[in-house]
């Protein structure tokens, strides 16, 4: 009798409900296991930054790399410009990358698996990175849909799938992350489904790969944040140098 | 033919579009190997990039199984 592996990604209340005009403003797991990541990296970066010594300790070591390779990802793709930017980038980062961390717990909640958190983050990033455009090369920034080099005839065509493809981003970037760490979290509850139903005689086979699966699980939630991040540093670039 | 019928063949039919996400991801991987084998001395300072194409790869793969929970669900 296997459960719905849906189930795990209900969200009910915590409490009471709190409606202000109409909204709801409850509190729910959702915001409990948000909490729970940002309370996380608070106090893994706050510990990591408390001593500063010239030979670190771990929790030092372990942010001066996160803050190593995020800043090295940032130079690498968006250029000197992009310095400014790194506070962003590195609390999107984190945040996700925490997210999808915590959710790898057993019987806690993945916030990034709800698609209304992802088309957030994404929409904010677009928003952010349109305005940013406009506001750095005024108009001209309505060249980035117009790639160079492309002979006149073409250039109708081009542009009406520029135009597609940049109005895309924050959907193809927010269902990314979405959807992988979805189909990641149901294909673990199957697995254990199988587990459970198959029983002491051949419920092993489904066992190894549920452990073999939570391993490619972890390296997923990483790279998701990854990709994420990289993708935002491509946007801003795409907005800071305009076709450098 | 009834409706209920008609999404579940919909949804088998959307989960087709994993394997395009399969053979983008085996020429990641495959073309990645050839390449560090050819050379091996590059081969650490592309691994970024290696993990960058493949979970682009592998989301087009889950955009499909989006379509399909759309197909099952929303309607």
């Amino acid at each position: 009798m296997a459960t719905n592996p849906m189930h795990q990604f209900n969200v009910y209340k915590i409490g009471p409900e709190i409606k202000i005009n109409g909204i709801d403003l409850s509190f729910t797991n959702a915001s409990l296991f948000m909490l729970i990541s940002a309370i996380s990296i608070s106090i893994f970066l706050l510990l990591g930054t408390k001593d500063k010594k010239i030979i670190p300790g771990k929790f030092q070591l372990l942010s001066e790399i996160l803050y190593n390779f995020i800043s090295k990802m940032i130079s690498d793709t968006a250029g000197k410009k992009a310095k400014p930017y790194f506070p962003f980038i590195f609390s999107l980062f984190i945040f996700v990358l925490f997210c999808n961390m915590v959710g790898m717990l057993p019987y806690s909640f993945t916030v990034t698996s709800h698609i209304i958190v992802t088309l957030a983050f994404a929409m904010f990033i677009f928003i952010g990175v349109t305005i940013l455009g406009f506001v750095i090369h005024g108009f001209k920034y309505l060249k980035i849909f117009v790639p160079s080099g492309v002979p006149v005839v073409l250039l109708p065509i081009i542009m009406i799938i520029e135009i597609i493809s940049y109005l895309s981003r924050p959907v193809s970037l927010s269902v990314r992350l979405f959807a992988n760490m979805m189909a990641g979290h149901t294909m673990l509850k199957v697995f254990g489904g199988f587990v459970i139903s198959l029983g002491l005689v051949a419920g092993w086979l489904p066992l190894t790969f549920s452990v073999a699966l939570t391993g490619l699980e972890i390296l997923v939630a990483f790279l998701q944040a990854y990709v994420f991040a990289i993708l935002t540093c491509i946007y801003l670039n795409d907005a800071l140098n305009l076709h450098h | 033919m009834e409706l209920e019928a008609a999404k579940m063949i919909g949804a088998g039919l959307a989960a087709i579009a994993l394997a395009g996400a399969g053979v983008g991801i085996g020429l990641i991987f495959g073309n990645y190997l050839s390449g560090a084998m050819r050379n091996p001395s590059a081969a650490q300072k592309q691994f970024p990039n290696l993990l960058l194409g493949f979970a682009l790869a592998e989301a087009t793969g889950l955009f499909g199984l989006v379509v399909a929970l759309i197909i099952l669900f929303a309607f």
